[in-house]
């Protein structure tokens, strides 16, 4: 059913890239600058990654804790490359490709497929509709974030908040304990440490027995 | 700022091509579920500092609104992208109305 696999990916890569709007405006608007938030998207490209570095630059925090925030959160794409290196195989400069556009999207879109051969064409399909979306609407976002001014005004900063909890949300069912466990340290430290922080003591609760399932 | 986007960029490549690199017997099932849980309670403090935080003091402002309805949105099963954008319009609403 390849038909079907063409419009999953196309409806998953417009869907994130409105997303994307959001990470241009809510980056311009934490004084990065288009040229840095365009790198981002197009380097690190990594949703998840790139709203943590920002928020914690935004936030007035240190660039190693920026970068070491963003780098923490980038841990499951490792996992997402196992299963894919099986399914996909790319060699060479493909592998560094395939490895480039290895995000939840793509993997999630191949992994919902049944043949192998639609598993590699949702792959790389999905991948390439999200960083083509995800990197227009991050300029879009970055160019009329600076043109409107506040992201507090568009309610960005809640669309944000928003997002996280939807990325959250099909997460929950295993782990609603630690999940419990891992807001209650970021609550607590947010007052308490500098910023970027809460998040990395947030990393370490994962590491714990926490909420734990085996 | 670019120089530190750069190799904060490269830093979250290494994970990626990582993947791509190791063979999967050395991760096993103990890695996965580190990796799963990690992620979990990332995104849990990621909702809180962007939800409930503003330059290290917690805040209770128009973004809990857009938590609650984005919250109710997702147990009704509503499609991300209209959560995302309902937690703009939320926010915003409840700007526009003065609180």
């Amino acid at each position: 059913m390849s038909r079907q696999v063409v419009s999953t990916s196309l409806s998953v890569g417009l869907a994130t890239g409105l997303y994307g709007l959001s990470f241009g405006a809510i980056g311009s608007a934490a004084g990065l600058g288009v040229p840095a938030v365009m790198l981002l998207s197009l380097l690190m490209f990594s949703g998840a990654s790139q709203f943590a570095f920002v928020g914690i630059i935004a936030a007035g925090g240190a660039p190693l804790t920026a970068i070491s925030s963003a780098w923490l959160m980038g841990v499951r794409n490792s996992f997402y490359g196992l299963r894919l290196n099986t399914v996909i195989g790319p060699r060479g400069l493909w592998r560094l490709l395939a490895a480039q556009l290895t995000v939840d999207e793509s993997n999630a879109v191949s992994a919902a497929q049944v043949s192998p051969r639609d598993q590699k064409l949702g792959f790389w399909l999905t991948g390439g509709a999200v960083f083509i979306f995800w990197n227009t609407a991050t300029l879009m976002g970055a160019l009329a974030g600076n043109l409107f001014g506040s992201v507090e005004t568009w309610g960005l900063d809640g669309a944000a908040a928003a997002a996280f909890l939807g990325l959250l949300w099909p997460r929950l069912k295993n782990n609603l304990a630690l999940a419990g466990v891992g807001a209650l340290v970021a609550l607590v430290a947010i007052p308490l440490t500098p910023a970027g922080v809460p998040v990395l003591l947030a990393a370490v609760v994962a590491l714990l027995p926490v909420g734990g399932k085996k | 700022m670019i120089s530190t986007v750069i190799f904060a960029s490269l830093a979250v490549y290494s994970w990626k091509i990582l993947g791509f690199l190791i063979p999967d017997r050395l991760i096993g099932r103990r890695g996965r579920l580190i990796a799963e849980r990690m992620t979990v309670s990332l995104l849990a403090a990621l909702v809180v500092l962007q939800g409930f935080s503003s330059q290290s003091v917690l805040v209770l402002d128009a973004r809990a609104a857009a938590l609650i309805v984005a919250g109710a949105l997702l147990a009704m099963r509503v499609p991300y992208i209209f959560v995302v954008l309902a937690g703009a319009f939320v926010a915003a609403g409840v700007r526009f109305l003065g609180f």
